[in-house]
């Protein structure tokens, strides 16, 4: 059965992030990653040794297995909204068929996994989108656990941190799709109107309709550094304007001084500072939790 | 009834449609303009202000596109910049405190696409005017005129009671951009267009609307008169609600939408 067997084969860091206990290959032919910024290869055992970070600085996209391992505290992330899967409203063309393979290949059943988990001891709500799973696009089950995650996060009063990556809407799911942006905002909303910390991490790339709803609705944002973030894609506005984009366009960085980022945090810093800010706001208000 | 939706679309986007100038001029009368988001500029892509709907004051907000070539290049051919959405979410915000409901005319292709536009938050500001409309203590209700293109025209549909034009559409992404993301080709447009389901028929079905306003007489005095009675009537039962129970069914509203899915 060659088919399966090709289908198993690691495909993407999710994958081999994913084995923890995976031995680190020590002939020569070991694989390398060559960086985009920096154009060196790097082995992939030290990458993943370094977050999945190049010694260079640029930030590889992260699967959210071995995001969660570098970010929360040993075993205690417990899923929730596990079985919300996406259907197929408008039964377009191609879609099961892709949202099977994509099951398949990234071992995940959607494009945002949330629980709750401790951050070094900070108890939280925790959403992390997925790049692998469709580029994070956001359906019916994406806007449906984050939405159920904020009402959860609401009724125990907790925070809630998130990591956003995202295309935007996921078009096969056409208006359905739409309108998880306003649900999404309204479970921010009552959250943050109970006086509740929500605290987003924009990581590459965060853009469109996720862009346009709870990515930019946290009380403090941060991002990973170089990650793209934006409303439009970049190509559509230099197609549409015929204009040369300025240099740096749509990255974290041109967000922080246009004011729309709070600061830009590497992700060796990510862990310790958000346990920070979630300590800060444990007691907001003068509310108990 | 036979049309294509990529016919309905076309329909949707001619520019021998009425406005959303003609609209307030037609079904409002009193219609004072107020200029500007308070922060950067004034985007005349959004035009709104007070006006008086059958005796009851409203703040009504709409998406112009213009008539002809000057004035569709003046207001971006109805797509808003960032202080479009943010005027809107200021006069909304006003409406809220002098306790007049909103009605918000979208006829646009989507927000603004460009450099400055970014620069500026096109995300933030679309979010913030989500954020803000789930909770907004008054009465809104949204119509779809023409082109109700994604995010751009959501960012003043989360109102408590949505409407379209018979011949209007509600679509994620335009039919282009779909053919030309999935099949490379923006060709397979009318493809598209019937598999993204959003002419105001499909909306209905989906539960994403409430009612398809006909286009009988469309932008003659009859059809203003008619639909001035059916925004009168439907205020009228929202203005009926108390505050908690309006914002709750607005929650429920959207809440519902994807709720059951599949396990």
């Amino acid at each position: 059965m060659p088919f399966p067997k090709f289908l198993f084969q690691p495909k993407n860091e999710l994958e081999q992030g994913g084995r923890s206990a995976a031995p680190v290959q020590s002939d020569e032919r070991e694989p390398e990653k060559t960086c985009p910024n920096c154009h060196q290869a790097i082995p992939l055992s030290r990458l993943w040794a370094s977050l999945n970070v190049c010694p260079c600085g640029y930030h590889f996209r992260m699967g959210v297995r071995a995001r969660l391992r570098y970010l929360a505290d040993k075993d205690s992330f417990s899923e929730l909204f596990g079985d919300v899967v996406s259907g197929d409203p408008l039964g377009f063309p191609g879609y099961a068929d892709k949202l099977e393979t994509t099951r398949t290949s990234s071992r995940e059943e959607e494009a945002v996994l949330c629980g709750t988990a401790s951050i070094l001891g900070q108890p939280c709500c925790l959403f992390l989108m997925e790049p692998y799973f469709m580029m994070g696009s956001m359906g019916t089950a994406v806007g449906e656990r984050i939405t159920r995650l904020f009402e959860y996060a609401l009724e125990r009063r907790l925070s809630v941190v998130g990591f956003t990556v995202s295309g935007g809407a996921r078009m096969q799911e056409g208006l359905y799709s739409l309108m998880q942006m306003a649900k999404t905002s309204g479970a921010v909303k009552r959250h943050a109107d109970a006086g509740l910390f929500y605290l987003t991490v924009l990581t590459d790339p965060t853009t469109g309709g996720v862009t346009a709803s709870f990515a930019m609705e946290g009380d403090i944002i941060l991002a990973e550094p170089g990650a793209t973030v934006g409303f439009a894609g970049a190509r559509v506005i230099e197609q549409t304007t015929r204009k040369a984009l300025p240099k740096g366009f749509q990255t974290a960085e041109f967000l922080l001084e246009h004011g729309f980022v709070d600061a830009i945090v590497p992700r060796s810093e990510q862990r310790a500072l958000i346990a920070r800010l979630l300590r800060m706001h444990t007691w907001e208000g003068g509310k108990s939790v | 009834m036979s049309r294509s939706a990529y016919e309905t679309v076309k329909l949707a986007r001619s520019n021998r449609r009425p406005t959303g100038l003609d609209f307030i001029r037609g079904v409002f009368t009193d219609f004072f303009e107020l200029h500007g988001d308070r922060r950067y500029g004034d985007d005349a892509a959004v035009a709104g202000g007070l006006a008086e709907l059958e005796g009851r004051h409203v703040t009504v907000i709409a998406i112009e596109k213009g008539h002809n070539l000057r004035e569709r290049m003046l207001r971006s051919f109805g797509a808003p910049q960032p202080e479009g959405y943010r005027k809107a979410l200021r006069l909304m915000k006003q409406a809220e405190k002098f306790h007049r409901p909103v009605i918000c005319l979208i006829d646009t292709s989507g927000a603004y696409c460009g450099i400055g536009a970014e620069e500026r938050g096109q995300g933030q500001a679309i979010a913030e005017n989500l954020m803000e409309m789930m909770t907004l203590q008054t009465p809104v209700i949204s119509l779809l005129i023409g082109e109700g293109g994604s995010g751009g025209a959501l960012a003043l549909a989360a109102a408590d009671r949505v409407w379209m034009l018979e011949n209007a559409v509600y679509s994620v992404i335009s039919p282009e951009g779909c053919a030309s993301i999935l099949w490379k080709d923006p060709k397979r447009a009318s493809e598209a267009a019937e598999q993204l389901k959003l002419t105001a028929r499909d909306a209905l079905a989906g539960g994403m609307i409430e009612r398809i306003i006909p286009e009988e007489g469309l932008g003659k005095a009859e059809f203003y008169e008619s639909l001035r009675q059916a925004f009168s009537a439907e205020l009228a039962e929202l203005l009926a609600l108390d505050t908690p129970a309006l914002l709750e069914a607005r929650y429920q509203r959207f809440r519902r939408i994807g709720k059951d899915r599949k396990a």
